[in-house]
């Protein structure tokens, strides 16, 4: 059936695409848990109290006023 | 240009950019990728190749972002080289896995075309070599990168190697022209006009487009998730010292 409407090399074709949404959906998935990860890890350390010399400036004035 | 550019040394500033950006991108891109189907699948067979001319839409795409992914990489190579602007070692890593998928993408797609059309897989003709050498460069940085777990200490040999490995670019692009291979020459980038009719080529544009929008909107959600590695490593290495 798929040989009737993509010719005799319909394998190819079909085999072509597969692959390529394959490895398009793990990168998706790569950039989507990377970033959760990153996230986490980052939280955790901030809830440890551990903060960017930048990120901390804010807190460092309101606790000097 | 130069103070966006400088602006977007700030690596918050970018993130707060990305935020922005990412979700009108991935429309844009799911939207011309859509497109690019729908004109593919109305698109004729070809006279000769017949159906089997539709793995040209994915084919070639990932082929031209497989160079395309490389250029951006080796200008980020130059960024962290003569600017040493603080996010072009970021974006060269980051790119690097997206590249050796699309150059990846490129040699399968091919070789399922090879198959039927030229009776073989693979020919180690100068055309295909030299996309399996720059796979193989996305590989080594990647390794390198991997190697060093300093990012700041991995910058200068990564940016040093990206442009030793750019040379490899104009050797794709004119092997077809410099050897005799089994790879046709260009039929789309001539000085005398694409070869495609436009019936064929109106689709295969589209879908470049969409590709181009795909990679650089995972370029920049990859250029996020190091931005914030970075972070989580310097807040450790805070943590380390402050335990000793």
């Amino acid at each position: 059936m798929l040989t009737d409407l993509l010719g005799p090399h319909a394998g190819f074709i079909v085999a072509s695409y597969a692959i390529t949404i394959a490895v398009v959906a793990g990168l998706i998935a790569w950039v989507v848990v990377d970033h959760g990860a990153q996230k986490r890890r980052l939280a955790d350390l901030e809830a440890r109290g551990v903060r960017r010399r930048s990120a901390a400036r804010p807190v460092d004035r309101e606790s000097a006023a | 240009m130069a103070i966006s550019i400088t602006a977007l040394a700030n690596p918050t500033r970018f993130l707060g950019l990305v935020d922005k950006a990412v979700p009108w991108l991935a429309g844009l891109t799911a939207l011309t990728l859509l497109g690019g189907l729908a004109l593919m699948v109305q698109s004729p067979p070809d006279y000769q190749q017949g159906e089997t001319v539709r793995i040209m839409y994915i084919h070639v795409p990932a082929a031209w972002l497989s160079m395309f992914t490389y250029a951006l990489m080796t200008a980020s190579a130059l960024g962290t080289l003569v600017w040493r602007h603080p996010l072009a070692d970021v974006s060269a890593k980051a790119a690097a896995p997206i590249g050796a998928a699309f150059t990846f993408l490129a040699l399968v797609t091919g070789s399922l075309w090879g198959k039927p059309m030229w009776g073989t897989w693979w020919v180690w003709d100068a055309r295909l070599t030299s996309v399996l050498v720059l796979f193989i460069m996305y590989l080594g940085l990647i390794a390198l990168w991997r190697t060093i777990e300093d990012p700041t200490r991995a910058a200068r040999p990564a940016a040093v190697l990206i442009l030793v490995g750019s040379v490899n670019l104009p050797i794709i692009k004119f092997s077809v022209d410099w050897w005799n291979t089994l790879h046709q020459p260009a039929s789309v980038f001539r000085m005398d006009g694409p070869t495609i009719d436009g019936s064929m080529l109106t689709p295969l544009l589209v879908m470049a487009i969409g590709f181009t929008l795909m990679m650089v909107t995972l370029h920049l959600l990859a250029m996020r998730n190091e931005v914030l590695r970075r972070r989580v490593r310097a807040l450790g290495l805070i943590t380390a010292g402050g335990a000793r």
